[in-house]
């Protein structure tokens, strides 16, 4: 079909350093050596720091009289024949500006995602949606090719560039053979080899369907032990909506602190359950945030997470370590009294935290942030015996702090939900709001107490609209404070 | 040296005549000017005009063999102030800068030589940062031409024409006496593109040469009497010279030929011709090669307009469509002056089709263009069309991507410190100024009330006589010296102001492109370097001025800071926060590592991680950091639900993420892996025997686990 046009247009939408200046180099060669005129423009400016860029290139052939084309500086809408996008918001981005279109468009975008620093910065779930891009990607070109650039660049090595490359050429958008292509790496001459791999690696995906990038879902844990085989046989009389989340529940438990910890887990699932009625989603909320919350990070749980074998095999497989280098880990921690003393037993722990001189010249001794080189003996061995006080944890500070706190609020639950189910759902889930460490921590406490003493004046959607501006909060501001604003 | 070499490219630079030269718009100006004999070359580098610079900067010994002389200046006024060799020497003269900033900049020089007028053709190359991409505010270079009577090019944007713009704008010049400006857009600096090179032509007579025999004209000089005859001069002599040479020499063009409709046509700017062309195709009133059905008169030269040409294009013409991309609409005032003069009763159309602000891209052509045929040519007049933007609900997904601070960016823990102060202090007062560090004003910082330009962030802060509160100014290394040392710092010594200056030590002048400056730590044998900001600072009579040589130290830097900001101590406080820019840094350094790693050598590389397990997913450390590095993935746990924090691979351990979550209290996920390559014989055994211990303990900790496991 295109081999008989005289023009091509073809809009490249990427990030700046992704190399879509390259590409767009690329493409222009090949289409030289095959006797078009190319010209590639493009608006870098600032936007090559991290922003999003637009590189415009337009093949012509020349006229018949030795006439020159005049050439258009940027992709005008509904007049772009293929599209390369980079990352799949990107691809959106394409779509918006209506560079992308049934009519005539190859659009050619990869499904994964760089998140924008808006969606990264909100304290909960800042994402957009890619699902509706797809959607709309599909309606709105006469041809999408999607799937994952990032895992194609990872699986050769390559540049995304290079992938893209491939993909634009196993389009077939573009009227000229494969070995132009490559023809295009060989002559720029720089990583030939690690582009051609990409290039191939890309050429091929574009045959295949529309793909997301792989998800990694959670295996269900198998009951291993006669403690975990007689929780499970619990957790099979729950109703069949918090199964799931009540077996990851009960074994995160049984590794955090051990097997009756995660029966008392199953004790104050079993109440909810109870007071709840089909669908259950009570039920299954409280399965999902009290186990969160009762594995809460103490100092105990962080060390004894930090020192694992597993960590130290995951870390060197995501760090690509070959065997003759050696890998070093250190830890960035800063632990305060505040945290240290709060594992220790009740009594011991209010005294070292009670704002008396011994508490003060202590709290003056942790107020550094330390190098833990965890890959070392001295710090490998102190943090193994902070996690060995496991056994101490139920006698801590901390502990009776937090079980006091969740008591309260799977109260508020069984009183909530006596009258109004959907109510109680909101309020279960505003654990989400606990989490973090130091300042990050208390403030999602205090937010989460500031809803909790006002909740039963309120109805479920202003408890969830509280919970949703706390956790969308980008400044790190107290709800009141939002809320006042 | 600069983020971009053009080393391959300056050879292109060497073509011959006959020979085709292929590259981008930037670099045919470049070639136009060493085809023109030009004698010396200056500028200050910022977008879209960067690459000129580097070019040149790259192309010495080309230059020296060409007695070529080329300074990079130091700003935009000393650049402008150079064309003074062009006043009594009939020498070639060519200086480039980002406009309408640039210009600003440059105005009292270029008042000068515009009113003494020029022996030597003087070219002045503005980098149009109009429109899309831009960074800097939206004004037009127009005014500076016609309010100090400077010629102004606008060429069609390809490149056989913008280089025919550069050797005919020399002659302009020369015949009129008068400084010339060429325009390039955005999109036409970083155009590719072809065109026939002729030889490079050594200058007739050099800079050495008019220095050895120094020519003297009281005349030439702006004081009594003589500024008073410049002007007449101008008017009586100048002008009349332009003109007649555009018109003898047709540098503005006549498209469109056997037309349907002769009682309309459109008058367009050089620089929008292409756009045109692809509206007018898409509606089929030209084709793909430029034949159009509606009379053009294409303005290669927008300042001065030329009657005669103008008075013979509107004769019998009933609406006339101008194209003139931004405001005021300074060409559309004067073709409704001509067309008056000359007595026609042509209806001149303008802003009242076409939208009065914003790049004029064939899209907006297209529509004002369908207006204009509506109201003047109905039967030329395409069908309406229906819009059909992307729904709402899907459009609100797809993010704003602003630009950002660059991986492992030395400029971000400065924020982050400001960041921790204002949390002690309460919200502050921050002037800031351009460069990267501006990027602050975005999120995840959200740093900066102002900004009033290039090394005015100290002057911008110079209103405030606090009593307890002292405002924060941020100013670059390039801002500094381009004038930064005397408007800032200078000032503030001078009226005893309370100020705190940050300043950005990068060693480059980052945000253009990362080209040297006076005080930039790496040799540069063409020239002088390693100057100590501290030292200018103290040289002009600051006394409060702290050295803070590693940015990354985000509790030193907030300390530091704080000091500054409640130090009983009066007048200026200074912070020099030096540490090298990362973008420059990497490249230097993955070339030197590449190097040792070919030759067995040991090389350590650093790169930070988040537990998963740890990290609760409430992304304080992203805002602290906004590193492009610093990310979120799905919860890998099967309970969370929100997004943990990941680093990519993409992470140049600059150490901030750890740094921050020690000044902050953040959480106890990061960690930073150190790899060693290489290591040398005791790291291999320690590492072995450090392995097989605590090897040991964890095996038994993990049997111990699966022991009590689910």
């Amino acid at each position: 079909m295109t081999t008989e046009k005289n023009r091509i247009a073809i809009a490249i939408l990427a990030l700046g350093g992704q190399g879509g200046g390259v590409l767009a180099e690329w493409i222009q060669h090949v289409a030289r050596e095959d006797g078009w005129i190319a010209q590639g423009t493009s608006v870098p400016g600032v936007a090559q720091r991290t922003g999003s860029t637009v590189y415009y290139v337009e093949l012509a052939r020349p006229g018949a009289d030795g006439r020159v084309p005049v050439m258009a500086q940027m992709p005008m809408p509904g007049d772009v024949d293929v599209v390369v996008a980079s990352e799949l918001m990107e691809t959106g981005r394409a779509v918006l500006r209506g560079f992308a279109t049934k009519e005539r468009t190859t659009l050619i975008g990869s499904t994964h995602r760089v998140y924008a620093i808006s969606e990264k910065q909100v304290a909960g779930d800042g994402r957009g949606n890619g699902d509706k891009i797809i959607a709309a990607a599909q309606e709105r070109s006469a041809r999408f090719i999607g799937f994952d650039m990032e895992a194609a660049t990872e699986a050769t090595h390559s540049v995304i560039s290079a992938i893209m490359f491939g993909a634009l050429a196993g389009s077939g958008a573009l009227p000229f053979p494969r070995e132009a292509f490559e023809q295009a790496i060989h002559h720029s001459g720089k990583a030939v080899k690690s582009n051609l791999a990409g290039f191939a690696e890309g050429f091929a995906r574009a045959q295949g369907p529309v793909a997301m990038p792989a998800k990694a879902e959670a295996d269900l844990p198998i009951p291993t032990t006669p403690a975990g085989q007689q929780l499970a046989a619990r957790i099979y009389e729950l109703p069949e909506a918090a199964r799931t989340l009540a077996i990851h529940g009960a074994a995160r438990l049984m590794d955090y602190q051990d097997a009756a910890y995660a029966g008392l887990y199953l004790d104050r699932l079993e109440q909810v359950a109870r007071l709840d009625a089909a669908p259950f989603t009570l039920t299954a909320e409280v399965a999902r945030h009290l186990a969160l919350w009762m594995a809460y990070e103490d100092t105990i749980r962080v060390a004894d997470l930090k020192v694992r074998a597993s960590r130290f095999e995951r870390i060197a497989q995501e760090m690509k370590l070959k065997d003759d280098q050696v890998l070093a880990l250190t830890e960035f921690m800063h632990p305060r009294l505040q945290e240290l003393a709060e594992v220790l037993p009740t009594g011991l722990a209010r005294r070292l935290l009670n704002g008396g001189a011994l508490s003060r010249w202590l709290e003056g001794r942790f107020t550094k942030g330390r190098h833990a080189r965890t890959t070392g003996l001295r710090w490998f061995l102190l943090l193994r015996m902070v996690a060995a006080l496991r056994g101490w944890r139920p006698r801590s500070l901390r502990y009776a702090q937090e079980q006091a706190r969740i008591g309260e609020w799977l109260d508020a639950i069984a009183t909530v939900t006596a009258r109004d189910n959907t109510k109680a759902i909101e309020i279960a889930r505003c654990q989400r709001l606990i989490k973090g460490y130091g300042d990050t921590f208390e403030r999602g406490l205090d937010n989460f107490r500031w809803i909790m003493e006002r909740h039963a004046d309120v109805d479920c959607e202003q408890i969830r609209e509280w919970r949703e501006k706390a956790l969308a909060d980008d400044q790190a501001k107290h709800l009141s404070r939002v809320m006042a604003a | 040296m600069a983020e971009r070499s053009f080393k391959s490219e300056v050879r292109k630079l060497t073509a011959g005549a006959g020979e085709t030269f292929t590259g981008e718009g930037i670099l045919a100006v470049t070639k136009g000017l060493l085809q023109s004999g030009v004698a010396y070359v200056g500028g200050y580098q910022g977008s879209p005009i960067s690459h000129l610079m580097d070019v040149f900067a790259d192309a010495n010994d080309l230059l020296a063999s060409l007695d070529v002389h080329f300074e990079a200046s130091a700003s935009e006024a000393t650049a402008a102030a150079m064309l003074a060799a062009s006043v009594n020497y009939p020498l070639r003269g060519a200086v480039a800068w980002k406009s309408v900033v640039g210009t600003n900049v440059a105005s009292d020089a270029l008042s000068n030589v515009a009113s003494g007028g020029v022996t030597g053709g003087a070219l002045i190359i503005v980098g149009e940062d109009y429109g899309e991409g831009s960074s800097i505010m939206q004004e037009r270079t127009h005014a500076f031409a016609m309010k100090s009577q400077m010629w102004l090019l606008d060429p069609r944007p390809n490149l056989t024409s913008i280089v025919e713009a550069v050797e005919q704008g020399f002659r302009l010049s020369e015949a009129s006496n008068t400084p010339v400006m060429l325009q390039m857009r955005v999109r036409s600096c970083h155009m590719t593109g072809s065109f026939v090179a002729k030889d490079n032509i050594r200058p007739a007579l050099t800079v050495a040469d008019a220095a050895a025999n120094p020519v003297r004209d009281t005349q030439r000089i702006v004081l009594p009497p003589a500024n008073f005859s410049h002007e007449i001069e101008k008017i009586e002599q100048r002008w009349p010279a332009g003109i007649a040479y555009v018109q003898d020499n047709k540098l503005n063009e006549w498209f469109g030929d056997c037309l349907e409709t002769p009682e309309i046509g459109i008058i367009v700017q050089g620089g929008l011709y292409n756009n045109l062309n692809r509206a007018m195709e898409l509606i089929g009133l030209a084709d793909a090669y430029g034949a159009s059905r509606i009379a053009i008169y294409c303005l290669n030269v927008t300042y001065p307009l030329i009657p005669d040409e103008v008075r013979d294009f509107c004769a019998g013409k009933q609406a006339v469509l101008v194209l003139e991309e931004g405001q005021p609409e300074f060409i559309e005032h004067e073709l409704n002056t001509l067309v008056r003069r000359a007595d026609l009763q042509t209806r001149i159309i303008g802003k009242d089709m076409l939208p009065r602000a914003g790049e004029y891209s064939a899209a907006v052509i297209r529509a004002g263009l369908a207006r204009f045929l509506r109201a003047y040519a109905p039967h030329l007049a395409p069908a309406e069309e229906q819009a059909n933007p992307l729904p709402a609900p899907v459009a609100k997904e797809i993010p704003q991507r602003p630009a950002g601070f660059c991986t492992g960016c030395p400029e971000r823990p400065v924020f982050s410190a400001v960041k921790l102060v204002e949390r002690e202090l309460g919200p502050t007062h921050v002037s800031a100024d351009i460069g990267c560090h501006l990027f602050s004003i975005l999120p995840p910082f959200d740093i900066g009330n102002t900004t009033m330009g290039y090394g005015l962030g100290t002057a911008g802060a110079s209103a405030f006589k606090p009593k307890d509160k002292r405002a924060i100014a941020v100013m670059g290394d390039g801002g500094f010296w381009h004038n930064g040392l005397t408007s800032g710092i200078g000032n503030a010594v001078f009226n005893k102001d309370d100020t705190v200056t940050l300043i950005i030590d990068n060693g480059y002048s980052a945000a253009t492109g990362g080209q040297d400056i006076l005080s930039s730590r790496a040799d540069n044998p063409e020239r002088v370097t390693k100057n100590p900001i501290a030292k200018a600072v103290q040289g002009v009579g600051g006394k409060w001025v702290r050295l803070i040589e590693r940015t990354y130290n985000v509790a030193q830097m907030r300390d530091t800071l704080r000091e500054a900001m409640t130090s009983p101590e009066k007048g200026p406080k200074v912070i020099v926060a030096q540490s090298e820019c990362m973008l420059n840094k990497q490249r230097r350094v993955k070339r030197e590592q590449t190097k040792v790693l070919a030759g067995g050598g040991r090389v350590v590389t650093e790169r930070f991680g988040v537990d998963a397990d740890t990290c609760t997913g409430d992304h304080a450390c992203i805002r602290l950091s906004g590193c492009p590095s610093l990310t979120i993935k799905s919860n890998p746990d099967p309970l969370r639900q929100d997004p943990v924090t990941a680093v990519e691979s993409s992470c140049v351990g600059c150490g901030l993420c750890g740094e921050n979550a020690h000044a902050a209290v953040l959480c106890p996920s990061f960690y930073r892996a150190s790899i060693v390559a290489n290591p040398t014989g005791w790291e291999r055994f320690s590492a072995k025997l450090n392995r097989a211990i605590i090897g040991w303990f964890q095996a038994r900790d993990s049997r111990a686990r699966l022991a009590r496991a689910f």
